[in-house]
């Protein structure tokens, strides 16, 4: 690998977190935005229990799935929502997925869904922080939705009985 | 995580070729309007040829030594030999690593004619890849993939399996795993390199393949690795070897 090194010198400047207080700042930023990850218990293909305790309201939930900075659930599946106009066919239709799973499948999915296939796209919304490899400064040791949001997406998912699509 | 980790690695030990069997390269053109193949293909229309212009003007200027890369290649490149731009990244026995098509530019710059590098990316590197990569418009890219390159082909074919950021995502994924697939409002492609730098409509600017790399892993909240680095070289021999027998189309046409 002997000549390399001449890449170092034209690689331009380091990125701005390496000076110590800017990133202790950056680490107490993040502190104090982000939650606490809370535990979960998986029972068979589901998780039972709602997250935290919380109840999950389906119309926040509707705004979650559409949502690009959030859920964009919209990205890979087809959903009942036709004012937006691009829904994605990475993953199956979501059409009537509340008559197919319980509440409980529906939870386990949607908060990570390589418990069920290891291989997947899929992103786990409410997987541990610590499995994820080079995560962006902005998102470290955070999840990508809160409890809350998890809950409202399931709420939503839930009242999703009528099949087709 | 640590098995999925290992399974390409698994795959590519018990597989001669690294990519799923039958895969068959495509171009990222053929998932385009007719209308912006057409411009694509067209040079009087194609909004990159500006860049290929800025390009042969660099190519042809004296700098202050009063050498230019013409001087040794010959006036429009004349004397570059085509087939062998369609091998980049190669190995040189003389640096003792893979070099890409950028860095060779900046070795002739550096050593040849006794200038201060350029920076991986810059405006004028760029702007030279294209002119470079243009003159070979309609060659195979034919990158080795076996000998001195393996170990850097292997890395990279590691990095493109290896999930990375918040979303947790693998370049597999998109472009093998579920390939021709929408993804809202776009179609994944095979991630293919042999139009780049590629125009892009959306951005009204060109953009190297390394930045391309950046662009994909922010999508997914990852932190993306610098231009130029390892890990961006040992993916850009993966993925361009990945399209050998693909033709260089620079300046190609994206969203
Ligand atoms: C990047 C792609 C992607 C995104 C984003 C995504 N999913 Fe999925 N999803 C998939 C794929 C692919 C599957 C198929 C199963 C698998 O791969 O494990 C799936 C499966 C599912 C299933 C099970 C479907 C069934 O019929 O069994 C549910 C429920 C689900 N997703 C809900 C969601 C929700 C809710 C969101 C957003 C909060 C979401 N998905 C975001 C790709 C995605
Ligand atoms: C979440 C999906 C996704 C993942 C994961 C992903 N990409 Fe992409 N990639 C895209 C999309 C969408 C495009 C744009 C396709 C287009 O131009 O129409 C793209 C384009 C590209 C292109 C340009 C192809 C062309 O013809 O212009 C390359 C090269 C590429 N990706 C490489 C990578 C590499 C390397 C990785 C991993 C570090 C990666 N991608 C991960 C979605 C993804």
């Amino acid at each position: 690998m002997r000549g390399r090194d001449f890449r170092h010198v034209v690689r331009g400047s380091k990125p701005v977190s390496r000076s110590l207080p800017a990133f202790l700042l950056l680490l107490s930023a993040s502190c104090a935005l982000a939650e606490p990850y809370v535990q979960w218990r998986q029972v068979g293909y589901a998780i039972p229990e709602p997250l935290a305790g919380l109840k999950g309201d389906a119309t926040r939930g509707r705004r979650l799935v559409i949502d690009r900075s959030k859920g964009n659930c919209l990205a890979c599946h087809r959903l009942p929502i036709p004012e937006e106009e691009f829904h994605g066919t990475v993953g199956p239709s979501l059409y009537g997925i509340a008559s197919r799973l319980t509440e409980g499948q529906i939870r386990l999915r949607v908060v990570d869904e390589k418990r069920l296939n290891p291989a997947t796209i899929m992103p786990g919304y409410y997987r541990d922080p610590k499995h994820f490899h080079r995560v962006a400064e902005a998102w470290r040791g955070r999840t990508i939705l809160s409890p809350q949001e998890v809950e409202d997406v399931v709420a939503y998912l839930m009242t999703l009985k009528e099949g087709e699509k | 995580m640590i098995r999925w980790t290992l399974l390409p690695a698994l795959l590519a030990a018990a597989a001669a070729q690294a990519w799923d069997p039958g895969f068959e390269p495509v171009s990222g053109s053929a998932f385009l309007s007719e209308e912006t193949r057409q411009m694509q293909e067209d040079e009087f229309a194609n909004p990159g040829m500006e860049t290929v212009e800025y390009g042969r003007q660099l190519f042809h200027r004296p700098d202050e030594e009063g050498h230019s890369c013409a001087d040794c290649h010959g006036a429009e490149g004349v004397r570059l030999d085509k087939r062998r731009i369609a091998t980049f990244p190669r190995y040189s026995e003389e640096q003792e690593r893979p070099v890409t098509l950028q860095e060779q530019i900046n070795i002739c710059w550096e050593e040849r004619m006794d200038n201060f590098p350029y920076v991986y990316d810059c405006r004028e590197l760029v702007g030279l890849e294209t002119y470079v990569r243009y003159l070979a418009r309609g060659e195979e890219i034919q990158v080795q993939t076996d000998g001195p390159m393996e170990p850097f082909f292997r890395e990279g074919e590691r990095l493109y399996h290896q999930r990375f950021g918040q979303l947790d995502m693998a370049c597999y994924h998109c472009h093998d795993q579920h390939r021709g697939a929408w993804l809202r409002g776009q179609i994944l492609n095979q991630g293919q390199s042999n139009g780049f730098p590629v125009y892009r409509l959306s951005t009204s600017r060109v953009t190297s393949l390394h930045r391309r790399f950046s662009e994909c892993l922010a999508s997914f909240r990852a932190e993306p690795f610098l231009p130029g680095s390892d890990e961006y070289i040992n993916l850009e021999i993966y993925v361009t070897a990945r399209g050998n027998g693909l033709k260089i189309e620079t300046p190609a046409i994206r969203e």
